[in-house]
């Protein structure tokens, strides 16, 4: 029994290790040269440590409007989100009404429709509106996702509906029960919600790919690509944007991991 | 913007119920409760339903309109299709993209059920390792790609080194190949998506009671039995859902491609999704574009109708 514990236990960290290399490369090519990065052996360990690296590139591209960019999209997305989503969730869980039940089903089904069977169609309405190249155009495309308003209502499901029978009684209002009662019970689905949209936001490559052309309103994925494509050969520098772009999102998914894993399991297993 | 929107609606809502005996009659009540739904909705809906509802169901009728960004929309019906079916790009992206969703499926499902199951023996550091495996999975898609193609650059990388070492002279060119740059995409994916899958199969491990494989252990039965035997039937429903998301996933496949390979080289790594992108949004051909549209479309539904039927068989 104890043998094939420690086969168990070996099997996991060699595998982890495996997994974690990529990781383990991009943060040691970041600290060295760029003629340092491909040597022949690997070195894992940079013979001397180039900080300044990270000092650099702010200068040599404009990482600093990408980032304020991507804070800023990310940041009201989630709001906008998770606000119409729980709103919304409270009247499909919450309220009875007719139709209630097929209007939900389409948004259910929108949910298995691959975003590229629509994107055209999308593109065209904001064209049509003068939104293309604004920040606003991805704000409202990803702001009212059918994925938060499923989240949520699946969560206030399971809050027991005596709760607002007892607010009711009290004489608070639907909107005041939503805002007193249900919107504190549900912190952690609210939690699990805005992680889960900010790193999506933050990560999204295809929607700024597709709508921002002005250099001054990309986003950090879309500045790195960018920069990739210009100069190939600063394999370091490329390595220290890369470890950047990571950094945002390695802190946030440290302190709130709990409800990422929670977010995923429940919107998978419900 | 809540906040403008609750406040009108709330004022008519409040004195009808304090109105005491007189109960309202079922039509109004009714209307009332229609009203309430909907206003809390609305905010929602209306972004939705301009951003999604409607260009779902548009795109579907654009698929039958000649129509690009200069002209205007003319009714063609089938030619659209027609041009689709005799084109060799669309079925080279076809055979592409069923090509990186054989690869893709299985593979991450089965990296992402022996991790799960490894991590649920009670061992130490369990919540170090998940958080390990989980973490590509979040890490934005262009750093992924760039690290990627750095390790695996034919000459110097990492990969073709160590597989010098071990004895293979002549390492795979992977994305400077045209036969090894999907081999090389499916290998990121894998890498990236793994730990995603793995927490869906942790909870579902979780839900499996622990008598059974006590009782089975009783019986004498190795761990490999205990696994084939209880592990995998008990994760059925698991295995259903993580299919689905698998399969659809692969077939929308789109970022990670265009930042690695961009289709290339030659059409190699080109998918359904990249021609929908070049036709309609860089073309402009908003009808040809919404037909190939169609077909990724019906595709994910059909696999997953199949995939649902054959799960409600299963159950039976």
């Amino acid at each position: 029994m104890n043998v094939r514990r420690g086969v168990a236990y070996g099997l996991l960290v060699v595998l982890s290790i495996a997994v974690l290399v990529p990781f383990a490369w991009m943060v040691s090519s970041s600290l060295k040269l760029d003629n340092e990065v491909f040597s022949v052996p690997v070195r894992w360990i940079p013979a001397e440590f180039h900080w300044d690296n990270f000092t650099k590139i702010w200068a040599r591209i404009p990482l600093l409007t990408y980032l304020r960019n991507s804070v800023f999209l990310s940041l009201s997305i989630t709001a906008l989100q998770v606000l119409t989503g729980s709103f919304a969730a409270y009247g499909f869980a919450k309220v009875r009404f007719p139709g209630r039940d097929a209007l939900f089903l389409a948004y259910i089904a929108t949910i298995a429709v691959p975003w590229q069977a629509y994107m055209v169609p999308q593109y065209i309405i904001m064209q049509k509106a003068g939104l293309v190249n604004t920040h606003l155009s991805l704000i409202l495309l990803q702001a009212f996702s059918a994925f938060g308003v499923f989240l949520m209502r699946q969560y206030y499901l399971t809050i027991p509906d005596e709760l607002s029978e007892a607010a009711r009684l009290d004489g608070l209002s639907e909107y005041g029960i939503w805002a007193r009662i249900i919107l504190p019970l549900s912190k952690p689905a609210l939690a699990s919600l805005a992680l889960l949209t900010f790193v999506n936001t933050w990560n999204d490559y295809m929607g700024p790919f597709i709508y921002l052309t002005d250099n001054k309103l990309w986003t950090i994925q879309l500045g790195l690509r960018s920069f990739v494509g210009l100069y190939d050969a600063e394999f370091a520098m490329i390595m220290t944007g890369s470890v950047l772009s990571v950094l945002p999102i390695l802190v946030i998914f440290l302190l709130g991991q709990k409800y990422f894993v929670r977010g995923i399991a429940t919107s998978g297993l419900k | 913007m809540t906040s403008t929107t609750v406040a009108p609606a709330q004022a008519p809502s409040q004195p009808p119920s304090k109105a005491g005996p007189k109960a309202p009659s079922p039509a109004r009540r009714r209307w009332r409760s229609i009203r309430l739904g909907w206003s809390f909705i609305l905010p929602n809906f209306l972004g939705f339903a301009t951003l999604t509802l409607i260009p779902v169901l548009a795109s579907l009728a654009l698929s039958f309109l000649d129509w690009d960004s200069y002209s205007t929309p003319k009714w063609v019906g089938l030619a659209n299709v027609d041009r689709m079916i005799h084109n060799e790009t669309f079925w080279t992206a076809l055979r592409n993209t069923a090509y990186y969703a054989l690869g893709h499926v299985p593979l991450t499902l089965c990296a992402a059920l022996g991790f799960a199951v490894l991590l649920n023996q009670k061992l130490r550091g369990v919540s170090f390792f998940r958080t390990a495996l989980f973490f590509p999975y979040i890490t934005s898609l262009v750093a992924v790609a760039v690290v990627w193609n750095m390790l695996l650059s034919p000459d110097v990388g990492p990969v073709n080194q160590l597989l010098r070492a071990i004895g293979i002279d002549h390492p795979p060119g992977w994305t400077t190949s045209t036969t090894w740059a999907m081999p090389a995409v499916i290998l990121a994916s894998v890498w990236r998506d793994l730990g995603y899958y793995m927490i869906l199969y942790l909870a579902g491990l979780q839900t499996i009671p622990g008598e059974l494989y006590e009782a089975a252990q009783v019986d004498g039965a190795s761990a490999w039995q205990r696994f084939w035997s209880i592990t995998v039937p008990s994760l059925r429903p698991t295995t259903f859902f993580v299919l689905i998301m698998l399969t659809i996933s692969s077939f929308k496949v789109f970022d990670l491609i265009q930042v690695m390979t961009e289709g290339g080289p030659g059409r190699s790594t080109l998918v359904l999704s990249q021609v929908i992108f070049r036709e309609g949004i860089t073309q402009g051909r908003f009808g040809y574009s919404s037909a190939v549209s169609m077909v990724l479309f019906v595709i994910v539904l059909t696999i997953t109708l199949v995939q649902f039927r054959l799960q409600r068989r299963s159950e039976r």
